[in-house]
């Protein structure tokens, strides 16, 4: 053998003990195991999924968007929010903004929900000419707005009752 | 309101086998370069050796799939790292030794004998101790076990000393450590022990100058063990060992009983005890010359800091990168391929490789501390976080008097260190380890079954 290949083949050893050691850090970082204490809305959408790392990264994106669980909001009144007045995520508000807001089980959405009754993504609150409009995405059990289906887009107005599964929304100032 | 929910953990076994295959082409690609560097590669041999490894690797692999499921996937391919490079450093200096000296060795082969028998060790602990539960009703038996295998180099007959150091006994006509073997059991001991007495020991006494102390039926028969087995290390010339014996008891004192004042009282007694013999043995007084003044030519012709500073200049000429395996002169420091070994390391792979074998143990400790952590059962936790805490002290206790950081004291580096007893029984701690850490990453559930 020449004496680069040899040279190559020293350094690739030392390359390689290298790797066994980052690959080891590597597996480590994702060994979690034990247990964790959480605030209570997270913990439960903690239990629905199996793998704890999918929830790992789908907690921050919920926190992204604004949504406080368990917290009644404290800011400005003029300023409208949905609140959820009933099913497992009751007492957290969702400050409304210019985006959109999807609702559903899946871990995309802005608002999680867990309940067997709801759909992954089950429907958008979305604004529209200065006010908000609440609209169905195919969902299987449905969407009311005071008692009444929404097909298609409808107004979405202050002190109306959005429900879904066994999870109630109201609309604040 | 806050719930306490429960991680769903990744057995890691598929993880297990990815860094197998890692440690697999380190193992087998240290040989191959010493091997060539010696004129002596044949690819006949590098595939059996190669086969064989693997067979091993994926024997383990498989028994821990059916037997441990859950097990660390880390431990093993790291331990198997460690150990293989160690065989092809030790082989390199049989070569060495036979090349520059004329002196017919046959390190590495023994060697290799022993990591298999110790691997095989480990395998049974796995399949015999379903539970290592069970160990705590042999606490007592395990303390009485552990002096007697420190008292047998002292039987007439039995015991053998080697160089001016009584810890030997000649078995079969192999000469056997017994003083490795009995950490184990010692550890086993002082977890027992202190699971069912940590209370009384924290919390019952008189107070003395603001610490509290515990009450002397308490403490006495951890007392009377830590006595006896320190005297009879100190009475044998065994340094290292009895550092290393006071560190693991101190530090799972410490984890038993969280008392700060536990570490301090036993560090300054230490500290006493340390003075103490350099000022009554000569043979320590000796140690502690040679360390602090190692480069004095006086001492270096003397042969008192010799192998010392032998090792310094090979680890210097190694350098950042080393001068590659086997291409360095290892045999020039005596000992080279078991108290020294971290020095021809350091020659041969360089800081850079020196580095990651560090890193490796590193991996080892704070996985076994994890498991302790993880682990449900109060004497699980001790023994876990003692068998750690005894790892990493004796890499440090072994570096540290090779990079002239401590006064230098004879102790086998672990799985990397020619020692046939050694080999065995830091195997069979990365069975129990293994053990432990399969009852630990399970969930309550499954544990329960």
């Amino acid at each position: 053998m020449s004496e680069l290949s040899i040279t190559l083949l020293r350094f690739g050893f030392l390359i390689l003990l290298w790797a066994l050691v980052l690959a080891a850090i590597g597996v480590l970082r994702a060994d979690l195991y034990g247990t964790r204490v959480t605030s209570r809305g997270r913990g439960r959408a903690a239990r629905r999924r199996d793998d704890a790392r999918a929830d790992k990264v789908a907690a921050p994106a919920r926190s992204n968007t604004g949504v406080r669980t368990g917290s009644i909001s404290t800011r400005d009144d003029a300023v409208a929010h949905l609140a959820v007045t009933a099913g497992t995520l009751k007492g957290t508000t969702i400050p409304l903004g210019s985006a959109p807001i999807l609702i559903g089980r899946s871990p995309t959405c802005t608002l999680v929900i867990d309940d067997d009754y709801c759909s992954a993504r089950h429907c958008r609150v979305f604004p529209e000419a200065g006010g908000w409009l609440v609209e169905d995405l195919g969902s299987t059990n449905g969407t009311f707005l005071d008692n009444q289906r929404v097909d298609d887009p409808m107004p979405f107005k202050r002190g109306d009752k959005l429900r879904l599964g066994s999870t109630t929304l109201e609309l604040r100032s | 309101m806050a719930t306490v929910s429960e991680l769903q953990v990744r057995t890691g076994r598929r993880a297990e086998i990815a860094l197998l295959g890692v440690s697999w082409a380190i193992i087998v690609l240290a040989r191959a370069l010493v091997d060539y560097h010696a004129d002596f590669l044949e690819l006949r041999t590098l595939g059996i050796y190669a086969a064989a490894a693997a067979a091993l690797m994926l024997g383990c692999h498989l028994l821990l799939r059916r037997y441990a499921p859950s097990a660390d996937p880390v431990l093993l391919p790291a331990v198997l790292a460690i150990n293989g490079v160690g065989l092809a450093m030790i082989r390199r200096i049989d070569f060495g030794y036979a090349q520059y000296r004329g002196r017919e060795t046959a390190f590495g082969d023994t060697q290799i004998g022993w990591t298999v028998a110790g691997v095989l060790l480990a395998m049974a602990v796995i399949f015999v101790i379903r539970d290592h539960r069970l160990l705590r009703r042999f606490t007592y038996t395990a303390g009485v076990v552990g002096l007697a295998l420190y008292l047998l180099p002292l039987v007439p007959g039995l015991g053998v000393t080697i160089n001016g150091a009584r810890i030997w006994i000649d078995l079969f006509g192999r000469s056997l450590q017994p003083g490795e073997f009995a950490k184990i059991a010692m550890v086993v001991f002082f977890a027992g022990y202190l699971v069912t007495n940590r209370d009384t020991l924290a919390l019952a006494g008189p107070t003395f100058l603001g610490l509290r102390f515990p009450r002397p039926r308490d403490m006495g028969p951890l007392l009377l063990v830590w006595a006896a087995a320190l005297l009879l290390m100190v009475y044998q010339r065994d340094l290292g060992a009895s550092l290393l014996f006071f560190g693991i008891f101190l530090g799972m004192l410490y984890v038993a009983t969280q008392r700060i004042s536990w570490v301090v009282t036993g560090v300054a007694l230490f500290g006493a005890g340390a003075v103490l013999a350099g000022t009554i043995f000569p043979h320590v007084r000796a140690r502690y010359d040679a360390w602090l003044n190692a480069l004095d030519p006086d001492l270096y012709s003397a042969g008192t800091s010799e192998q010392l500073v032998r090792g310094l200049f090979g680890m210097a000429s190694g350098g950042l990168f080393g001068t590659g395996l086997g291409e360095g002169r290892p045999d020039l420091v005596p000992y080279a391929e078991s108290d020294f070994i971290i020095a021809s390391i350091g020659e041969e792979m360089g800081l850079t490789g020196l580095m990651a074998i560090l890193a490796l143990y590193l991996i080892l400790v704070q996985r076994a501390f994890r498991t302790s952590i993880g682990v449900r059962d109060g004497f699980g936790k001790l023994v876990a976080g003692g068998l750690g805490f005894a790892l990493a002290l004796q890499v440090f206790i072994v570096v540290g008097g090779v990079t002239r950081v401590i006064p230098l004291t004879g102790l086998t580096t672990p799985w990397l260190a020619y020692g046939g007893s050694s080999m065995l029984a830091n195997w069979i701690i990365v069975g129990l380890l293994l053990r432990i850490s399969d009852q630990a990453r399970r969930t309550t559930a499954e544990v329960a079954e």
